[in-house]
């Protein structure tokens, strides 16, 4: 006789049309061979159905070119701890988007599709390979495409990039504005055309961000320190497009690109030089397949390469106790926890201390992927933005400054110092910031 | 020709809106210039209307009640007909909502020569006006000929004062041209009441476009709930359905004079100044130094609103506790 | 309903804007054009429309910078056709835009013609009354919301201080739009893309427009008058906010 199956609140958000609910018989008296066996020890499970998922949305998914590792996930669960948002009390992560999937949710109506920062922290768990980063920037091509609901800060920001080449809206002709107070000359190829070392892609951060010009200024002196003959494209330069492309706009991507790369073959240098990993990121691995292949470094790269050079100019000490966020896509995507840890060490008196979270297990800081721009998103389904828990990290080891070398990151921490209530505790610093502290003026 | 200026009287709910006087005191300054009198167009307005325009040299009241509801079709029409009958040189229309129905047909139909966005004009021997466009950043000043023209007037450019007199003018009444009755008025629509009123509040915190973002206004919330204050916002916003329309300052929303008004991430584009220019003082924070809205403001600070609304709230709640 | 759009691109606010040489005009190499974003809410409304009523919406612009992108960019919002006036001139002022526009349009067979509410080049008034008193048509500005019905459509106007008329209009009519419903949809680049290769746009044919009455004597930026004490800090800020009686 069937009893009424008891309630299982951990499987309530599975509808019940969809999973039929484990049911059991049980008799009320049961001896065998003897031995009393009544009550529960008695208890026999019907054969449940396991099968009979409607896979319409994980089809539709999987269907797009890119996604189809989604379909490989064996639930091991092995991702679910490594993935960052679920860690700031999202509910994420591959295997859960999986199961929702499973149970009919349309992953492109759902918040599942925007929250991945594409850090790749569980792709390197993954035992099946799937791959997440080129899941959801497939998926989330598709929902921006048909018009699904794309969250709108996003779309803003879309606008915005594809109105003026800059996320924050600014106007294009001020993007050299921050030349001004660097204190040393800053070559303009577009005014100034001169073979040169590097071709130094500034990016908008450090363009038109109060913090990242701090960086610009402080690399501009660095690199004229070091006696490296530089350029900027000025006005000329767009956003690379990565995060766009992850976000959901690879048309955007390619017309930003497609511009980049015409701006570089017009002048004669040896190596591009990135101020951030998004950039390094786009130029190094995606401006190929659109025809345009160029040596590229990250800043960190390149000067920890001329350290011979450089240490020598850093006379002034640094005592402070500083740890380092590697920055997903300069580490985990591009294999590099070395460069800035070798600047580091470079530096007079500073004492370095490693966060937990560390090189490939770094814990995001919420940037990547389209995350720079939807803040107020992750704000309604995590209990915390990853950059507060991060913060949180590298106060618990004992820094006193947070070093980074991506532009996303400055503003990122600096906001997530002051919302965790630390402010006065850390101080949120760019690698090149310190080098140039170090280093005599004029 | 004569140096008659015709003044379109706005009104609704049988109340004039202050344009009206503003009109007609520059009006008037236009008319002696070119040796004329003043008219004003009363349209669906009665005897009672006519004697509250004591600064004008005549009231032309066309049509009756059957106008006092604003009909762009037939409010247009019978302004043709005003002007038909009193030939002024210079007609002046607010540049309001009311305004955008009527100058312009009038200009398109007569063949006139119109200037929008007024903030002055001259009637010398040949007529010319400042219109102030691009947002407030530049000023142009153009010759509309010998006359007769059409103005839009920005409100609250001129003082209303130099409108308003005692006395009440000669009426002529004008017969409504036959209403062609393709738009029809059916009703007037009041803004929902239970909202902040932000017209009663001492210290006001405006953000505009600089806000950047729908979640970011908890930001100046947190600072007008420090300070005391409301939260009101510039017309793009309101557009986007950030805030509610009760708190929209500006031509197309509510005017307001608080004590203290702080315009954050605003521009200063004319349509928001003439619903603030009357503030007590006006203190601006905008990034870009160039903002129009540092000619208008009394103090300001070239900076990120964020880090001041930030500092400044922590800065009070620390004077209070 | 078949909804026309008469689309134009204006000066972006966002630059600094300065005088040329001539002092009578903006200097055209600082110049970046924006789609006016009052023409963006009437297309977003006329796309509206046609999701409620069917029908076909059509973009028109005259030719200049950056106009394929734009009417590219409003066949993929999803209007039918987009319609692309050459041959025009140099069109200085929203007068002889409108008679441009009113003889492309007239004849043509519509329900509605959609424009934004102003612009701010509006110099010598605005596109909407002034293309519908050339084509006789009846006209409403500052409209917020469009609702058809038979041979008609019923509207709101906003008035200052939240208040607003509520109209009936027969149609044919023009109306000048303050807001759509929603806020204007975002074009994927992608989608535009899509579109360039596989779309053309039309062209037709403008008349001149002549020139509207009024010549330009010149231009400069206003007055600054004693402009704004600048405060050098948010501890200023609070003395200033003291010494006014704001805070308790």
């Amino acid at each position: 006789m069937s009893e009424p199956t008891p309630p299982r609140p951990d499987l309530d958000f599975a509808p019940r049309e969809r999973v039929k609910r484990q049911s059991y018989v049980e008799s009320e008296s049961a001896v065998v061979e003897g031995i009393d066996i009544s009550g529960q020890w008695n208890r026999m499970f019907e054969p449940r159905e396991i099968t009979g998922y409607d896979l319409t949305y994980m089809d539709k998914l999987t269907a797009l070119p890119g996604a189809e590792s989604m379909a490989w996930c064996y639930q091991c669960a092995q991702c679910v701890p490594a993935c960052p948002v679920d860690t700031a009390g999202g509910d994420y992560g591959p295997r859960k988007i999986y199961r929702r999937l499973q149970l009919g949710t349309d992953i492109f109506d759902h918040s599942d599709l925007w929250l991945c920062t594409t850090c790749q922290n569980c792709v390197r768990v993954c035992p099946k390979e799937v791959d997440m980063v080129q899941i959801m920037p497939a998926a989330r091509a598709a929902a921006v495409l048909e018009g699904r609901s794309v969250p709108g800060e996003l779309l803003e920001m879309f606008q915005k990039v594809a109105e003026y080449g800059n996320p924050m809206g600014e106007s294009p002709r001020k993007r050299v504005r921050w030349t001004r107070g660097a204190g040393v000359e800053v070559r303009i190829l577009p005014k100034d055309p001169a073979p040169v070392e590097v071709l130094w892609f500034v990016g908008d951060y450090y363009a038109y961000h109060p913090r990242g010009v701090d960086a610009a200024q402080a690399m501009a002196r660095v690199l004229t320190r070091l006696g490296v003959e530089f350029g900027i494209l000025g006005v000329d330069e767009r956003c690379d497009g990565d995060s766009q492309r992850l976000a959901g706009e690879p048309g955007l991507f390619e017309e930003l690109a497609e511009h980049n790369i015409a701006e570089f073959g017009k002048y004669e240098f040896e190596t591009i030089v990135c101020s951030g990993p998004h950039a390094y990121n786009a130029i190094k691995n995606e401006y190929p397949k659109l025809g345009g292949e160029f040596p590229v470094q990250h800043y960190t790269q390149f000067m920890s390469a001329r350290l011979e050079t450089l240490a020598p100019l850093l006379t002034k000490p640094f005592a402070r106790r500083v740890t380092f966020h590697d920055p997903c896509y300069l580490g985990r995507h591009n294999g590099d926890y070395g460069s800035p840890r070798r600047l580091l060490q470079a530096v007079p008196e500073l004492r370095f201390q490693e966060l937990f979270r560390c090189r490939e297990q770094g814990y995001c800081c919420g940037g990547g992927g389209g995350g720079m721009w939807l803040d107020g998103y992750a704000a309604e389904h995590q209990v915390e933005r990853l950059s507060e828990n991060r913060v949180r990290e590298a106060i618990q080891v004992g820094a006193e400054v947070l070093a980074v070398c991506c532009p996303y990151e400055v503003s990122r921490f600096e906001d997530a110092v002051k919302s965790t209530g630390n402010d006065g505790k850390l101080e949120v610093l760019d690698i090149v910031e310190i080098l140039d502290a170090c280093m005599e003026q004029g | 020709m004569s140096g008659d200026v015709l003044v379109v009287a706005e009104h609704l709910g049988g109340a004039f809106a202050d344009v009206t006087f503003e009109l007609l005191g520059l009006g008037k300054k236009l008319a002696a210039a070119g040796g004329g009198s003043t008219a004003v167009a009363l349209i669906g307005g009665d005897e009672a209307m006519a004697g509250g325009l004591g600064a004008a040299d005549r009231v032309l009241a066309v049509g009756g009640p059957e106008l006092a509801d604003f009909n762009p079709e037939s409010w247009a029409a019978a302004l043709e007909a005003a002007v038909e009958a009193a030939r002024p040189r210079i007609v002046l229309v607010g540049y309001t909502a009311m305004g955008m129905d009527l100058a312009s047909t009038l200009a398109a139909r007569t063949g006139m020569p119109h200037a929008a966005f007024c903030v002055g004009a001259e009637a010398g021997e040949r007529v010319t006006a400042v219109s102030q466009l691009y947002g407030g950043k530049m000023n142009v000043t153009c010759d509309l000929g010998a006359g007769p023209c059409v103005l839009s007037v920005l409100a609250g450019n001129f003082p209303a004062d130099d409108g308003h007199a005692d006395g009440s003018p000669p009426v002529e009444k004008l017969p409504a041209p036959a209403a062609r009755g393709r738009v029809r008025f059916k009703r007037l629509i009041e803004p929902e009441a239970g909202d902040v009123d932000i017209t009663a509040q001492e210290v006001l915190v405006a953000v505009g476009r600089g806000i950047g973002s729908k979640d970011d206004i908890e930001v100046a919330e947190e600072l007008a709930e420090a300070l005391g204050a409301a939260v009101a916002a510039t017309r793009p916003l309101i557009d986007a359905g950030w805030l509610p329309k009760t708190r929209q300052v500006g031509k197309s929303g509510l005017k307001v004079s608080p004590k203290v008004y702080l315009a954050l991430g605003v521009s200063g584009a004319p349509e928001h100044i003439e619903g603030m220019k009357s503030s007590g003082t006006i203190i601006a924070v905008n990034t870009d130094r160039h903002a129009p809205i540092f000619n208008f403001a009394h103090y300001g600070m070239v900076a990120d609103l964020f880090d001041v609304c930030e500092e400044l709230t922590e800065a009070v709640e620390e004077r209070k506790g | 309903m078949n909804v026309i759009v008469l689309m134009k691109r204006i000066p972006d606010l966002v630059e600094d804007l300065e005088v040329d040489g001539s002092g009578k005009a903006l200097d055209a190499e600082l110049l970046k054009l924006t789609l006016n974003e009052f023409d963006d809410h009437a297309l977003e409304e006329a796309l509206l429309l046609k999701e409620a009523a069917g029908g076909e919406v059509t973009a028109v612009a005259l030719d200049g910078e950056e106009v394929d992108k734009m009417l590219f960019t409003a066949l993929a919002k999803g209007a039918d056709r987009a319609l692309k006036i050459e041959g025009a001139g140099a069109v200085d002022g929203t007068v002889p835009l409108a008679r441009v526009f009113a003889e492309v349009i007239r004849g043509r067979p519509f329900d509605l013609v959609l424009t934004g509410v102003q612009a701010a080049d509006d110099r010598d008034g605005q596109l909407a009354p002034t293309v519908a008193a050339l084509l006789d048509l009846p006209c409403v500005e500052v409209v917020t919301a469009v609702h058809p019905e038979d041979g008609k459509v019923s509207l709101h106007k906003e008035y200052s201080g939240g208040v607003v008329g509520e109209f009936e209009v027969d149609l044919p009519a023009v109306l000048g739009i303050q807001a759509a419903r929603q806020t204007p949809r975002y074009a994927p680049v992608s989608k535009v893309r899509q579109i360039q290769q596989s779309a053309t746009l039309e062209t037709v044919a403008g008349a001149a427009g002549n020139g509207g009455g009024l010549t330009v004597v010149q231009m400069t930026p206003p007055e600054t008058g004693a402009g704004a004490q600048m405060l050098s800090g948010v501890d200023e800020l609070v003395a200033l906010l003291e010494s006014k009686g704001v805070l308790r």
